[in-house]
């Protein structure tokens, strides 16, 4: 489509059409979390071209041929960097080393929404490529024109350069001088043959490695301004709280102490060093703490969800008339509220300078962000930027979002100088949202064919995207006066889902009821959590039908078989059973047992398959995950290793999750405080070995696969632990005490 | 007060008061961004470094309590271009995801193989439990690690 023709749209009722048909895609652009992404002009283009259809705001080539490519995907630890510049490498046909890659910044890369929701690759990645396929297509043109040749009779050498049969070539920065890149994309510009990749596909070392393991300026922690002052928050112990009498004129007179923030509660010392921010916030929070919110529910654990009003939503109401029933399975299912646990807490630097503010930040929403802030400290948006820094992995809205609006405020108060704000390790623990809480409840039935006949299956939780899209989104809105009150939480449509994610099995069964209970009322502060919903419906599905196939007589891989016609599925169960040697795995005798466990994620993300082996102890219920073979096809693989990483990390996560994680409190506060209260998976835990296989799709779209393995890893377990011990658990945290209880020793 | 303390085989003259954490020293007065604020409990290990040879936790060791003992963070065992054994498995393993962890995992992974060059994997994973990592690369380290021990990569003794 080229200008003119976006002009005729712009005048005339097309627009409207295709404005209504893009609402939706904006919605999702994140995986359906955050605020709505700029409004789809382009819906023909590909990925998040749609929304940002003109080259140059893409690529930028510059006359000696150094290449810039802009992205609105930020470094999460995710590789997308690296995986980014891979795309735009192979596309372009050149080096990686040509190109700089410049990530989510509110004021020199297109807004993409979040990063978040696996779809940086399906969005982000397939924007870049087919943008840069566009560009290397035009950059053909003008050496054709130039040579007055053919185009098509000409091609590129993967050095930057287009060359001619008869072995002229010309380099990009002399072709690009005299081409325009500001022109919108077209859909079908021609991308490079898979067979001939150079980047693509290989296992290119992340960028971002290097400078991790030697020091350098990494993260948002390592960011040292002129005159940069420390800020502490001064707090009561958890989202909910606040200080009784905060010591404020002690800390005043600490050492070191520039000023004490006070606006409405909130509150924040700011000192010339960080450690005497640290001491003058100890001593400021020398205080009792108050509880202004209900109290929180001690007795009945996510339970709790069960009894609060709920928005009813119909996922899935199919009827295929009545089928026979042999045998039937009915079970509740649970998981506890999670922490993102990042290993450094969230920071945050911010100047305000000049009548405007800038913000550096780990938010997954930049774009989201440089609006919500704006609303907050009273400016328009276009006077605060916000440039995503990296920093600890998040694996969701962890406390990254508050600490920046903090700061923001705190930056406001004192002009001129940068403020870094860090929260405390008590402070993430205690005020960052949590992965939701949640319950499951199921039904279902197999037939004399050993076929399920029917399947009814109920989710409560809470909204798992409370991402602030406005000011009220951040606690400290509460906090200040005047405040912005916290807006309604809602749930994320299908087919991304957020409590009822992966809630729609990709099986196929006859006669499916299946609800999602939407509890408005968080009975804890909760928000995105890696995978959602996701990872207690896999969990809770996977569960059942090994519960049916060992009703049936069944193994669990034919069952499940026997119930899937996706060939890409399929294809996922047979690879990673077959690499796990599921054939002749070693059968549960007390202590050893092996499980499995598949999803697709969203039913539109990658696909995953474990299979894994453990050993319960039946002295202590401790268990110990022997090995963990998995299969993932997230169509044609960027970096297979990038993927292979975080798949690993993901299989650690969820076993984390699944044997030892829960958020703790009393009535009145969090009291999992510390990596004490709230132990994660350590070295002498972790698996003896983890096996990730990628699967060739030569060509095939980018599917996101950073969540990928959650729901199947906990479900994997807790069938492997079903194998070994007869015994079904189905409440996590599967903690040795609770194994020991239900085996009975 | 003014406190004198070495650093990757420098001497430096930093003002500080004497419970300052040895972290913020070496992040905020000498601009080193190796050792990371994790938890300030000595649970995590994003801290780091070595003391005297040894693994410590910079966030609970006082700046006062180093004294004339020589302090190693990662900025002292190798560069981007000229990275040591250890750091240099550590890339070839692509071990790491975040990385916010990672410094301290060599620091604490050096002092090991510093003073035992062949530990088995079941003294590997030993030493390495104060520290975590919540991106699950564990895996990842350990054949790092290995690659330096000269063990099998596949830690086929675990």
């Amino acid at each position: 489509m080229n200008l003119d023709r976006r002009q005729l749209l712009a005048g005339g009722g097309l627009l409207v059409a295709f404005s209504m048909a893009g609402h939706g895609l904006a919605q999702l652009a994140g995986g359906g979390e955050g605020g709505a992404a700029p409004r789809p002009v382009r819906p023909d283009l590909p990925g998040s071209l749609k929304s940002n259809p003109v080259l140059d705001s893409w690529v930028h080539i510059a006359p000696d041929g150094r290449i810039t490519v802009f992205s609105g995907k930020a470094e999460l630890g995710q590789g997308i960097r690296t995986a980014l510049l891979q795309v735009a490498a192979e596309e372009l046909d050149v080096p990686p080393g040509a190109i700089d890659l410049v990530t989510a910044d509110t004021a020199r890369t297109p807004d993409e929404g979040l990063t978040a929701g696996s779809h940086s690759m399906q969005d982000g990645g397939t924007a870049i490529a087919n943008a840069c396929a566009n560009v290397r297509m035009l950059l053909t043109r003008t050496a054709a024109k130039r040579w007055r040749a053919a185009a098509d009779m000409l091609t590129t050498n993967g050095k930057a350069q287009v060359t001619a049969p008869d072995g002229r070539s010309l380099g990009y920065g002399a072709l690009a001088a005299d081409l325009s890149l500001h022109v919108e994309a077209i859909p079908n510009a021609p991308r490079r043959d898979p067979r001939h990749y150079r980047t693509l596909g290989h296992d290119l070392p992340r960028v971002d490695i290097p400078a991790k393991l030697t020091g350098g300026a990494a993260y948002v922690q390592d960011l040292r301004l002129p005159g940069m002052l420390h800020a502490r928050v001064v707090r009561g112990p958890s989202y909910g709280t606040r200080l009784a009498k905060p010591q404020l004129d002690r800390a005043r007179k600490m050492p070191g102490v520039v000023a004490v923030i006070e606006n409405g509660r909130f509150t924040a010392v700011v000192a010339e060093k960080e450690w005497q921010a640290i001491q003058a916030m100890r001593v400021a929070q020398d205080s009792d703490y108050v509880r202004d919110l209900p109290l929180l529910p001690v007795a009945e654990g996510p339970h709790r969800l069960q009894k609060l009003p709920t928005r009813e939503i119909q996922v899935l109401d199919t009827h295929d008339g009545a089928k026979p029933v042999w045998k039937t399975v009915r079970g509740s299912y649970s998981r506890p509220w999670y922490s993102h646990g990042s290993i450094g807490p969230s920071c945050a630097v911010a100047l305000a300078k000049d009548g405007g503010l800038t913000l550096w930040s780990h938010s997954q929403g930049v774009f989201d962000m440089h609006r919500a802030v704006a609303e907050l400290v009273g400016l328009p948006p276009e006077k605060v930027r916000c440039i995503h820094t990296p920093s600890a992995g998040c694996y969701g809205q962890n406390g990254a979002d508050d600490v920046t609006a903090e700061a923001g405020l705190i930056a406001m108060a004192l002009p001129g100088r940068p403020i870094r704000l860090q929260w405390m390790r008590e402070q993430e623990f205690g005020w960052e949202p949590c992965g939701c809480g949640m319950v499951t409840r199921v039904e279902a039935a197999i037939g004399p064919d050993k076929r399920i006949a029917h399947w009814t299956y109920e989710v409560w939780s809470n909204s798992h995207n409370n991402r602030p899209v406005g000011a009220g989104g951040y606690a400290v809105a509460q906090e200040i006066s005047p405040g912005f009150p916290a807006p309604p939480p809602k749930p994320i449509p299908m087919p991304e889902g957020d409590g009822d994610r992966n809630a729609n099995p990709l099986y196929v069964f006859p006669n499916m009821d299946v609800r999602y209970h939407f509890v408005p009322e968080m009975p804890l502060r909760v928000s995105a959590l890696r995978s959602l919903g996701a990872h207690l419906n896999v969990f809770t599905i996977e569960s059942v039908l090994d519960e049916l196939a060992l009703a049936g007589g069944v193994d669990p891989l034919a069952f499940r078989l026997a119930h899937m016609q996706d060939a890409r599925a399929r294809a996922v169960m047979i690879e990673a059973t077959n690499r796990f040697g599921w054939a002749k795995r070693p059968r549960g005798d007390g202590r050893r047992g092996c499980g499995m466990a598949f999803a697709r994620y969203k039913n539109i993300g990658a696909y995953c398959a474990i299979a894994m082996e453990i050993e319960v102890e039946r002295e202590t219920g401790a268990i110990t995950v022997h090995r963990v073979q998995a299969a993932v096809d997230a169509g044609q693989p960027a970096s297979p290793d990038g993927i292979r990483n975080q798949v690993e990390g993901g299989i650690l996560q969820s076993l984390s999750w699944a044997t030892r994680e829960a958020v703790t409190y009393d009535a009145t506060r969090r009291t999992s405080f510390d990596w004490g209260s709230y132990p994660i998976l350590r070295f002498e835990e972790v698996p003896g070995s983890v096996a990730v296989h990628v699967m060739d799709r030569p060509g095939d779209p980018f599917l996101g696969a950073g969540e990928t393995a959650q729901g199947p890893t906990s479900a994997a377990l807790a069938n492997a632990i079903a194998d070994a011990t007869g015994a079904r658990l189905r409440d996590m945290p599967l903690t040795p005490e609770v194994v020991k209880a239900a085996i009975g020793v | 007060m003014t406190l004198s303390i070495t650093v990757n085989g420098k001497r430096h003259q930093v003002d500080a008061s004497p419970e300052t954490p040895l972290l913020y020293v070496l992040r905020d007065d000498l601009g080193l961004n190796g050792a990371k604020y994790g938890c300030g409990l000595g649970q995590c290990g994003a801290c780091t470094v070595q003391l005297d040879g040894k693994a410590i936790f910079s966030c609970i060791t006082p700046v006062s309590a180093v004294g004339d003992r020589p302090v190693r963070t990662v900025e002292g065992l190798g560069t981007v271009d000229r990275m040591s054994p250890l750091q240099q498995a550590f890339r070839d393993e692509q071990a790491a995801q975040c990385g916010y962890c990672i410094a301290g995992m060599i620091m604490r992974a050096q002092a090991l193989l510093d003073a035992d060059p062949r530990p088995d994997e079941a003294k590997i994973r030993a030493h390495m439990q104060t520290n975590l990592c919540r991106c699950g690369t564990h895996m990842r380290i350990l054949r790092a690690i290995r690659r330096v021990a000269g063990l099998p990569s596949d830690g086929a003794a675990a």
